[in-house]
């Protein structure tokens, strides 16, 4: 049952992100986006990752992109579906490049196909996770949290508005 | 272990060379540029995921939760500067950006 899930998902996943890299209008692509991020959300789940399952849904979906969207709003593109788009000798180099990886890929994993042989390991409480977080990884919180600071001190810097009589 | 590891990998792979092929597919509009970066890190959160509960450790998902701190940082950064190339040139097309060719 839950394999029948997770394929189901990865399906929807694969053909969502095909679906926004080929979508010529942003606010498309971005919606596309969501959908193949809420299914990953789910599969997260179903990996025993209920909180980075959340954090997905929340910050991902929720935040991010809701973010792309507002500053896509506030671009005022004047027809953004017509002129940007890349050509179809443009994607040819493109899929050239991941066609080769995609198949050294499947050459790989089908070549060490059948070493998985592991018992399954039990879910991990949300309190273990938060206590190697918290624990091991405390310096890592630090460190993301200045890089946040910083971001938003940066972010102020180049949405400042030029003041009158400044020069470009 | 609902699936095997592979069948993870193969699909975090499959998601982050489509992104990496509309990136180089899309390499003249900024924002569309940055959508296909998502995908990418999306399929190496997906990668932590499924190693953590293959070997039953906590560090995968804590791995995959400050990724998405850190996108959060550098999506906030590359549209505050999408914003303000806009400002520029009333264009989000990268191929005018081009003054400090030599």
């Amino acid at each position: 049952m839950e394999q029948t899930i997770f394929y189901i998902l990865a399906s929807v996943a694969v053909i969502g992100a095909i679906l926004a890299i080929t979508e010529k209008h942003p606010v498309h692509a971005i919606l596309y986006l969501v959908t193949s991020l809420f299914s990953v959300a789910v599969i997260f789940y179903l990996l025993m990752a209920p909180l980075a399952a959340a954090f997905e849904v929340i910050l991902y979906a929720g935040a991010i992109m809701v973010l792309f969207l507002f500053v896509i709003m506030m671009l005022d593109l004047v027809h953004p579906e017509k002129g940007l788009s890349p050509h179809w000798r443009e994607w040819l180099p493109a899929l050239l490049l991941s066609g080769i990886s995609i198949a050294s890929l499947a050459a790989v994993v089908l070549a060490r196909h059948g070493e998985d042989a592991a018992a399954a390991p039990q879910a991990l409480p949300i309190r273990e996770v938060a206590v190697c977080l918290f624990r091991e990884h405390g310096l890592a919180v630090e460190l993301v949290s200045l890089q946040l600071l910083f971001a938003l001190v940066g972010a102020l810097y180049l949405g400042k508005q030029p003041k009158r009589g400044d020069t470009e | 272990m609902i699936v095997p590891l592979e069948h993870i990998i193969i699909l975090a792979g499959l998601l982050f060379f489509l992104g990496m092929g509309g990136l180089l597919a899309w390499r003249a509009n900024l924002i569309m540029m940055l959508v296909c970066i998502e995908v990418m890190l999306n399929a190496v959160m997906l990668v932590f995921v499924g190693g953590s509960a293959r070997w039953g450790n906590a560090d995968g998902q804590l791995f995959a939760i400050f990724i998405m701190a850190l996108t959060s940082a550098e999506v906030s950064l590359a549209l505050a500067m999408v914003v303000y190339l806009h400002r520029r040139k009333r264009t989000v097309d990268t191929d005018v950006f081009s003054e400090m060719k030599g």
